[in-house]
C-alpha cells in the first residue's frame, strides 16, 4: 500500500493557458482521484443582458473567449435571429462561414503551440504561433481586430469584404499550406513527441457516450458529434464530411485537430470561389416576442449551445452558453484516473481547455 | 487530400529543415518600439468626435456596453474613458448625427487612466 | 432560404416526471447536453436538453417554490457541472448530488446573486 499525498495543480502552472485547479490524489506515481475546481475566471456575462438590449449583448457575448470569439457571436446572433424570424442574406451566410473557419484554423494552430510547450518544445511553438500571426493579419485587414472582430450582428454582417480581400485570403492560405505541412509533420511523425502521445490517456468509445464528451476529444475515439453535420451555415452545401479517428488515444485527438486544419483550408478556398454577390445584411427592427429558441454552433472545441428567451421587450429575459469545455470537463476527471504525475499535462492539453469559455 | 502526408520526408530530426533555414532568415519580429507598429486602414483603435454635428442626444452612452461614455447636457459636454472603451463601435453605428468616427491608431499605454473631454460648442442659429 | 437553424422543440414536464424521463433517455444512450435555469419575478424554471445522434430532446420544468429538485446525476454524472453551478448561483438545492461542491464550486463574492425575489404589488 503506497503513500498517498495530494499535489495541487493549478491554477497557475506552465502548461495552463487558462486557469483551472486540480485536486490530485496520488499514490507514489499514479493519480488514484483528480477533483477539478473552477470559478478565476467567472465574470457573470450572461447577467448583463438585463443592462444591455439584444443589439448590444452581441458584442458582451463575443467577449466571453478569446480563441472562440467569432463562434459565440455567429451562435448568439443566430439564436436571436431564429427567435425574431429572421432571414439572414445568403452571403452573409457565406461570410459567417468562412470566417468561422479561420477562427477554427487559428485555435487549433494555437492548440499545437501550445501542447509543445507542454512538452518543452519552445522552437516547434514559435513556429506554430508564427504560421497562426497571418490568420490574425487577415482578421485585422478585413474586419479591424486581430482577436475580438465584431463582425457579426443580428441580421447579418456589419460590412461587406470587396472580391480582391478575398483572393488574397485565398492566396495567403496557399502559401501557407506548405509550411503547414512540415511543421504538423513533426507532431505526427517525430519520434520524442509521439512517445509523450501514443497510447497515453486512452478513451474507449463506450466512456465518450456515457460521460458525454464533445468535439476533437470525442471524435478521436470514433463518436461523431459533430454539429457541422446539421443544417448550419453553408456546410452541407460544400459535402463536408467529419473527421474520425478510432484510436482513443491524445495522438489520435492531435491527429483529428491536424487534418481538421487542412479540411478547414479546402473549406474555405471552395467557399470563396461559390460565394454569391448581394446584400450582407438586413435591417431589424423591432423587439423580440415572448419565447425562446435554441441554437448550436460547433465550436473549434467541440458542439456550444446558445439559447435566448425573450419577453416582449427590448432586454432579453435570458441568454445562455453552454461552451464545449464545459462538457468536456467529467471527461478530463475520468482520462486522469490511472495515470502517471508526468503524463497529466499532456491530458489536461488534449481537451483544450477554455477557461474562460467554461466560467464566462 | 490527406495523402500529402507522406510526401514530405526528412529524416529523425523533423524539424530541422525549418531550424536551420530560420538562421539566415530575417527574423519575423519586429523590434517594438523602435520599429514602430503599422496600422491597417480597418483597425479600430479609438473613437473621436465632431463637436459641430453633436446634438447632445446621449444615444452613444446609453448604447455602450463598456459604460466608457457620459454625455453631459446642462455643462454640454462629451466625455469619453479611454481606458474602459473596448472598441466595439457601437456609438459609431448608433449616433443619429454620424459625428463619431472610428480611427485606427490604439491607445498608448499609461499609468493612470485616460479621460477625454470634449466640449459642445452652441449652435449658431442661422439669420434670415 | 428558411433559417439555418431547425426549430427546436420544448416540452413542458412535471416535476416529479423527471427521474422517470432520466432514466429512460439515460437507458437510450442519450447524452445530458445542458441544464439551464431561468429565474423571474421569484419563480425559476429550469430547462433540460439530451442529445442523441443529432436529435435533441428538450424539457422544460417548473421549480416548486421550496426550490429542491431532484438530481440527474444517478443516470448522467456529467451533469455534476451544471447542477453544481446552479446551485451556486440560484440557490437550488438537489437531492442526492453525486459529486457535491456545496456552494464552493464558484468563488463568489456574496451567495445566489442570480435569484430574483418576487415582485411586490404596486399599489
Amino acid at each position: 500500500m503506497g503513500k498517498r499525498t495530494i499535489v495541487p495543480f493549478g491554477p497557475q502552472h506552465p502548461a495552463l493557458p487558462e486557469p483551472i485547479h486540480l485536486d490530485l490524489e496520488l499514490e507514489d506515481e499514479k493519480v488514484i482521484r483528480a477533483v477539478p475546481s473552477i470559478g478565476y475566471v467567472h465574470r457573470g456575462l450572461e447577467k448583463l443582458v438585463e443592462q444591455n438590449d439584444y443589439q448590444i449583448m452581441c458584442y458582451v457575448m463575443e467577449r466571453v473567449c478569446g480563441i472562440c470569439s467569432f463562434g459565440h457571436s455567429w451562435g448568439y446572433a443566430a439564436a436571436v435571429e431564429g427567435l425574431m424570424d429572421i432571414e439572414v442574406p445568403e452571403r452573409a451566410e457565406h461570410l459567417r462561414t468562412i470566417f468561422h473557419e479561420l477562427s477554427r484554423i487559428h485555435s487549433h494552430l494555437l492548440w499545437l503551440g501550445l501542447l509543445a510547450d507542454a512538452m518543452g518544445f519552445e522552437s516547434l511553438f514559435m513556429h506554430c504561433w508564427r504560421l497562426r500571426e497571418s490568420i490574425l493579419d487577415i482578421f485585422e485587414k478585413s474586419t479591424g481586430g486581430r482577436v475580438i472582430l465584431s463582425f457579426t450582428k443580428i441580421g447579418g454582417q456589419f460590412k461587406d469584404i470587396p472580391k480582391e480581400s478575398l483572393a488574397e485570403i485565398v492566396i495567403i492560405l496557399e502559401n501557407m499550406r506548405k509550411e503547414l505541412l512540415v511543421v504538423t509533420n513533426v507532431f505526427l511523425d517525430d519520434t520524442s513527441v509521439k512517445n509523450r502521445m501514443c497510447g497515453v490517456g486512452k478513451l474507449s468509445k463506450e466512456d465518450i457516450m456515457k460521460l458525454g464528451a464533445i468535439g476533437p476529444t470525442a471524435r478521436g475515439s470514433g463518436v461523431n458529434n459533430d454539429a457541422r453535420c446539421l443544417d448550419l451555415g453553408k456546410y452541407k452545401e460544400l459535402g463536408f464530411k467529419p473527421i474520425l479517428e478510432t484510436d482513443g488515444d491524445c495522438y489520435a485527438r492531435c491527429k483529428v485537430r491536424v487534418r481538421e486544419i487542412f479540411q478547414s483550408i479546402d473549406i474555405i478556398i471552395k467557399d470563396i470561389e461559390n460565394i454569391p454577390e448581394g446584400p450582407v445584411n438586413i435591417p431589424v427592427k423591432g423587439m423580440p416576442p415572448m419565447g425562446d429558441f435554441i441554437a448550436r454552433i460547433e465550436q473549434p472545441r467541440g458542439e456550444a449551445f446558445y439559447y435566448v428567451k425573450g419577453n416582449g421587450t427590448k432586454y432579453l429575459d435570458r441568454a445562455r452558453v453552454r461552451t464545449p469545455t464545459n462538457a468536456n470537463i467529467p471527461i478530463l476527471v475520468k482520462v486522469l484516473q490511472g495515470c502517471y504525475l508526468n503524463d497529466v499535462t499532456m491530458m489536461v492539453m488534449t481537451i483544450d481547455p477554455c477557461i474562460s469559455c467554461t466560467e464566462r | 487530400m490527406y495523402q500529402l502526408y507522406g510526401e514530405i520526408n526528412m529524416g529523425s530530426f523533423k524539424i530541422g529543415g525549418i531550424v536551420l533555414s530560420s538562421a539566415f532568415k530575417r527574423p519575423s519580429t519586429r523590434l517594438y518600439p523602435t520599429v514602430p507598429r503599422k496600422w491597417q486602414d480597418n483597425t479600430r483603435g479609438h473613437v473621436e468626435i465632431d463637436p459641430e454635428q453633436c446634438i447632445l442626444c446621449g444615444i452613444c452612452s446609453k448604447k455602450c456596453p463598456a459604460d466608457a461614455l457620459t454625455v453631459d447636457k446642462a455643462a454640454r459636454t462629451w466625455t469619453i474613458d479611454r481606458m474602459s472603451c473596448v472598441q466595439c463601435r457601437s456609438c459609431v453605428e448608433s449616433c443619429p448625427k454620424q459625428c463619431l468616427v472610428m480611427k485606427n491608431e490604439y491607445t498608448s499605454p499609461n499609468a493612470k487612466k485616460v479621460i477625454d473631454t470634449v466640449n459642445i460648442p452652441e449652435k449658431v442659429k442661422k439669420e434670415e | 432560404m428558411t433559417r439555418s437553424h431547425e426549430v427546436q422543440e420544448i416540452t413542458e414536464i412535471s416535476y416529479s416526471d423527471l427521474l422517470v424521463k432520466a432514466k429512460e433517455l439515460a437507458e437510450g444512450g442519450y447524452r445530458a447536453v445542458q441544464i439551464c435555469a431561468t429565474s423571474k419575478d421569484g419563480k425559476t424554471e429550469m430547462l433540460y436538453s439530451f442529445d442523441k445522434d443529432f436529435k435533441m430532446i428538450n424539457y422544460r420544468v417548473n421549480v416548486p417554490s421550496e426550490m429542491r429538485v431532484s438530481s440527474i446525476t444517478g443516470f448522467f454524472w456529467s451533469a455534476f457541472i451544471f447542477e453544481n453551478e446552479v446551485h451556486d448561483l440560484f440557490g437550488i438545492e438537489f437531492t442526492d448530488l453525486v459529486l457535491d461542491y456545496k456552494g464552493n464550486f464558484f468563488k463568489l463574492s456574496s451567495k445566489t446573486p442570480w435569484k430574483t425575489e418576487a415582485k411586490k404589488e404596486v399599489q
